[in-house]
């Protein structure tokens, strides 16, 4: 009787109201943990300064086990550990348990004395709360998807899901608002200083509100369904990944959906600001800002993807943000690049400013002579050159090669085209990303449910998104080093253009996932109470 | 076009062998001889962990796409 009213409730009554809460309870503690684990990416250069020192190899070290360990091992690891609790406790106490690991780390994170107060412990605790982080948001998004998909009704479950989806833009937007706010409120001495501490801080409060919005939230209906009539299995992981009839699947999503889904966020999302800032060289607050705009026109998007797909089905919709993707990132970053390229723009006459400064390095007669020089173009953008050299009596100082360092700020038309740009890899992440919660829900049964989908959603996204920045880097480091080589023989240079080179490695992993999402996927399988 | 997901198994598992060359010999291999602490640690979770997931996972999935697992 009782199992006939659950089936009921999720096939017909569905409650409008308790199904909006639901999906509020479920996106803003996922939300939240994204902001969590944004915040220390976002600040990782303040944290290094703080935690990790670079003259000290072993401090060295740990930041590097922090930022490797966190996305790569430990997400995935977070995934097989909690999607088994899920699928054995329940998801509701599952997602509960990975909130409050994640509120605890960050808040704690901002509480720990830096290096210099209590020298090798901070990097040790900074390192063990980095990694809680990367295990409890392993176990979350799983959770949350799964929760909300299984009280959805049939026809609208891209549509539910897809607020889980926006969680993960607009936890990066909401980090980067509110590191943008602490910054203007105080001088930057104060947040080098102190201020970074809040954004790390505050987040205690919003994981207080999330809890308990959750904790007064019911148990999944077909979870508590499959309960009832004892088809929980008792062994999730080896349902999962020791059965070939399930583990065919789990490979499918991996390498058809959340691989090409994995490089086109992070290419649209993470590489992006990584090129405004170290290719184009614009400036830091002006590329964040164009990725905070972009974010916040395109955020919808991933609603009206979750919608759609409803409507004329999830793979066709992935499958398309894929290839459009792939066909168009070159002329979108080559577009990017001269948009803040100086050579392109022209000069305006006497509007030059050059101002030296000399400082003293230390108690010899060692100054360190900064000359900046401002160059004013005529769309209104800014070049700031800062050439920084060592003024010496002593031979040896002399002949050190003077720093140069270039910021650009571009002028109003470029700062809008380049919003608009960065929107339409945005768009891009929105196709792929909308609808992938509910395709990966439709395509596991509910018993190995939250494990079956939270691995291959976190190796799509943790290992073949995570790798992007060191794959790219590797590749455009690669073309400029043989640029270099040619240029020396005096030979034609093989690379024109070598800071598009890093592309490639979204080009080719999105490519290889298109053709397999294409070829192997069904994407007609909507049943989920199996 | 089930011949097509069946031969295209083939494809699967040459990928994920030049996967674990990329990532073994173009990438760990110069980080461990590098051999300081900063190189190690990407170079172990090259060659341990990632590479035994990419390359395994592909070749499996492969395997499975030749063994007709895949046909719809």
């Amino acid at each position: 009787m009782k199992t006939t009213m659950l089936q009921n409730e999720v096939s017909e009554g569905f409650d409008e109201k308790k199904l909006r809460k639901v999906i509020a309870a479920s996106s803003v503690g996922t939300l939240i943990e994204w902001y969590d684990f944004y915040i220390f990416g976002s600040l990782s250069v303040i944290i290094a300064t703080k935690f990790f020192p670079s003259d000290n190899p072993t401090a060295a070290f740990l930041s590097t086990l922090a930022t490797f360990a966190a996305g790569f091992v430990v997400r995935p690891f977070g995934a097989l550990f909690f999607g088994r609790l899920g699928d054995l406790l329940g998801r509701k106490y599952t997602f509960l348990v990975t909130l409050l690991i994640m509120g605890f780390s960050t808040f704690a994170i901002g509480l720990i004395p830096s290096y210099s107060s209590i020298g090798f412990l901070a990097p040790i605790l900074v390192l063990t709360l980095r990694l809680l982080q990367g295990l409890a948001l392993g176990g979350e998004y799983g959770g949350a998807a799964t929760y909300v998909a299984e009280h959805a009704e049939p026809n609208k479950r891209g549509l539910r899901t897809a607020w889980i989806q926006t969680t993960a833009s607009l936890g990066l937007f909401i980090s980067l608002l509110v590191i943008l706010a602490t910054k203007k409120s105080m001088s930057l001495e104060a947040f080098n200083d102190w201020g970074w501490r809040i954004p790390f801080l505050i987040s205690i409060v919003m994981v207080g509100i999330s809890y308990f919005i959750r904790k007064n939230m019911d148990e999944s209906p077909l979870f508590a369904q499959a309960k009832e009539e004892g088809k929980i299995v008792a062994n999730p992981l080896k349902e999962s990944f020791g059965k070939k009839l399930n583990f065919k699947f789990v490979l499918l999503a991996l390498f058809g959906a959340t691989m090409g889904q994995g490089v086109v966020w992070y290419t649209g999302q993470f590489y992006a600001l990584s090129f405004l800032q170290k290719v184009a060289n614009i400036e830091f607050e002006q590329s964040n800002y164009i990725i905070a705009i972009s974010l916040a026109a395109g955020t919808g998007f991933f609603i009206f993807f979750g919608w759609l797909s409803d409507k004329i089905g999830r793979k066709g919709i992935m499958l398309a943000g894929m290839l459009l993707a792939i066909c168009t990132y070159r002329p979108i970053y080559q577009a990017m690049y001269e948009l803040a390229d100086i050579n392109l723009k022209t000069e305006k006459p006497n509007s030059r400013q050059v101002r030296a400064d000399y400082h003293m390095i230390d108690a010899s007669v060692n100054l360190s002579k900064v000359t900046r020089t401002i160059y004013s173009y005529t769309d209104g953008t800014q070049l700031l050159e800062e050439k920084t050299e060592k003024v010496s009596h002593i031979p040896s100082v002399q002949r050190e090669k003077a720093v140069l360092k270039k910021t650009v700020h571009v002028g109003q038309h470029a700062f809008w085209m380049l919003i608009l740009l960065v929107f339409i890899q945005v768009i891009y992440v929105t196709m792929v990303y909308g609808p992938i919660a509910a395709f990966l829900v439709e395509m596991f049964p509910t018993a190995i449910r939250y494990t079956s989908m939270s691995l291959p959603y976190h190796i799509g996204n943790g290992i073949f998104g995570g790798l992007l920045p060191a794959v790219a880097t590797y590749l455009a480091a690669k073309a400029n080093s043989a640029n270099e080589v040619a240029m020396a023989a005096g030979q034609a240079i093989p690379y024109d253009k070598p800071y598009l080179e890093g592309l490639w490695y979204p080009i080719i992993i999105g490519g290889v996932c298109f053709v397999i999402g294409l070829l192997y996927i069904n994407g007609k399988d909507r049943e989920i109470n199996d | 076009m089930n011949n097509i997901r069946r031969i295209a198994g083939a494809i699967w598992i040459i990928l994920g062998l030049a996967a674990a060359y990329f990532l073994i010999v173009e990438q760990a291999i110069p980080l461990f001889a590098k051999g300081d602490m900063e190189s190690l640690v990407p170079a172990i979770i090259y060659t341990f962990i990632l590479s035994p997931i990419i390359t395994g996972g592909m070749c499996v999935f492969g395997l499975y796409a030749l063994q007709k697992e895949y046909d719809l």
